[in-house]
């Protein structure tokens, strides 16, 4: 028990490294910040051009989707680092990663609200249109409140997976959670800081997944 | 403003499916405050023609025109035609995430641009004409299914439509929630509405229809009066469906 305590609850390393790993915590929530929000307007926007059915663009939509789901987010954020400067693309390792998962997070996101559009049911369309409402308006007003809804239950997972993937920035040099904890760790040779990394992470997300779990819950009350 | 003679006029209209012939040249002449309705067999093409007279299914050729506007017309504004053209539902479709009051709101703010107090007063009027003044707060999950058609109706009264549309209007509807929704048309009809009716009440059709149609296959195969209709059915198409339906 004393062990444990030395170990993994050290009280003079803690407070020695609290400083540092507070930073990296702000990095972290910055990211998951800028991730989230842009991630899902951009992947909401994307199914919404694809509500248009233009042929080559949903052709090339398919194709970011595709890609961006199918490779690993390490493998896009590393591309992104090391890859794009020598077609003169030079992002700073915060950017590269938090662009990268932002993609990510949008092609997920566009095929979770496309899936909601799908799902809502022609006679919603039909009705909203025999009314006199435009495309537009009847996508906005009727359809799309009624997809974002559907979407719910499975972007609130997605955003939550990805945003958590934020801690695969720490291999390109990012100073977020993990990368400063790994490396308060080596200097105090104590694995304290990676438990204080583990209940930052803790601190983040358990209260996301509540939350996201409190939505769904409401939105769940008119869905026949 | 002159009075037409006829305030919908479906002229020789044909609907393909893939191949599949489902219209084969129909035709029909509205006069105002009509209440047509259609019975025949399931297949015959009903709920398809009336689908085409406001264009949610293209008609593959022919010429449908509401109050002097021709609806097929390439250059029309489909939407502003729309208006006059209300459609009623089978499975009543009314939007989940508003109220009774929000569903019938929605086209008189967004198509007719009016402010929120008018649509609200339109819309008070119209659930007021199908009785359900007190369940204006009421979602669509919260109502029977005769509530949420009679909503259906409101919502479709709301924009003044110089026609209504009825497509199986109480074929979901468990029969003792019918009679609520056929009183409401019954109203209607009262107060002048024209009515095209797909439907297979047929105790309705005789007591409140001007003119009953026969359709089958594509076409229509008999037309005259409700009294002429079911008791002298000339057509033996006609006298075979009706035995089958109205079983003694």
């Amino acid at each position: 028990m004393q062990e444990l305590l030395y170990y993994y609850f050290n009280w003079e390393v803690f407070w020695r490294y609290l400083p540092d790993m507070l930073g990296g915590f702000v990095v972290t929530v910055q990211m998951a910040a800028i991730i989230a929000v842009a991630g899902l307007w951009l992947g909401l926007l994307l199914a919404v051009v694809r509500a248009f059915r233009v042929r080559p663009v949903n052709w090339a939509l398919m194709v970011f989707v595709d890609v961006f789901r199918a490779i690993p987010q390490l493998v896009i954020i590393v591309f992104m680092f090391f890859a794009l400067p020598y077609v003169g693309i030079r992002l700073s390792a915060f950017w590269a990663a938090t662009l990268s998962l932002g993609l990510v997070l949008a092609a997920f996101a566009e095929e979770n609200f496309w899936a909601g559009f799908t799902s809502v049911q022609r006679g919603q369309w039909e009705a909203a249109r025999s009314t006199g409402l435009g495309f537009l308006d009847a996508l906005r007003y009727v359809v799309l409140p009624q997809a974002i809804r559907l979407a719910i239950p499975p972007l609130t997972n997605r955003t939550i997976a990805i945003t958590k993937g934020t801690s695969l920035a720490s291999v390109i040099a990012v100073q977020e959670i993990i990368n400063r904890a790994s490396s308060a760790q080596a200097q105090a040779a104590n694995p304290t800081p990676l438990m204080m990394g583990a209940v930052m992470y803790l601190i983040i997300f358990a209260p996301l997944v509540r939350l996201s779990r409190r939505i769904e819950k409401r939105y769940a009350v008119w869905s026949h | 403003m002159p009075l037409r003679e006829f305030i919908l006029e479906v002229k020789d209209v044909h609907k393909n499916f893939d191949g599949l012939e489902v219209l084969k040249g129909v035709s029909l002449n509205v006069r105002p405050a009509e209440l047509v309705f259609l019975i025949g067999p399931s297949g015959a093409g009903k709920s398809t023609f009336l689908r085409c007279i406001n264009r949610l299914e293209e008609p593959t050729r022919g010429q449908i025109v509401v109050d002097g506007v021709e609806v097929t017309s390439p250059t029309v504004n489909l939407n502003e035609v729309r208006r006059q053209i209300g459609f009623v539902f089978q499975s009543f479709n009314l939007y989940p995430h508003m109220t009774a009051l929000g569903n019938v709101t929605l086209a008189p703010r967004k198509v007719l641009g009016l402010t929120r107090q008018e649509a609200e007063q339109r819309a008070r009027a119209a659930l007021d004409e199908v009785g359900l003044q007190d369940k204006m707060d009421a979602y669509p999950g919260q109502l029977s299914g005769g509530q949420q058609q009679r909503v259906g109706i409101a919502r479709a009264l709301a924009l003044s439509p110089k026609v209504i549309l009825f497509d199986e209007p109480t074929s979901s509807l468990d029969p003792e929630l019918v009679g609520g929704v056929l009183n409401v048309m019954r109203r209607l009809k009262d107060e002048g509405m024209t009515m095209v009716v797909v439907s297979h009440e047929m105790a309705f059709a005789r007591e409140a229809a001007d003119r009953v149609l026969v359709m089958e296959d594509g076409g229509i195969i008999e037309e005259g009066s409700p009294q002429r209709i079911f008791s002298n059915p000339e057509h033996p198409r006609t006298r075979e469906f009706l035995e089958r339906v109205l079983r003694p």
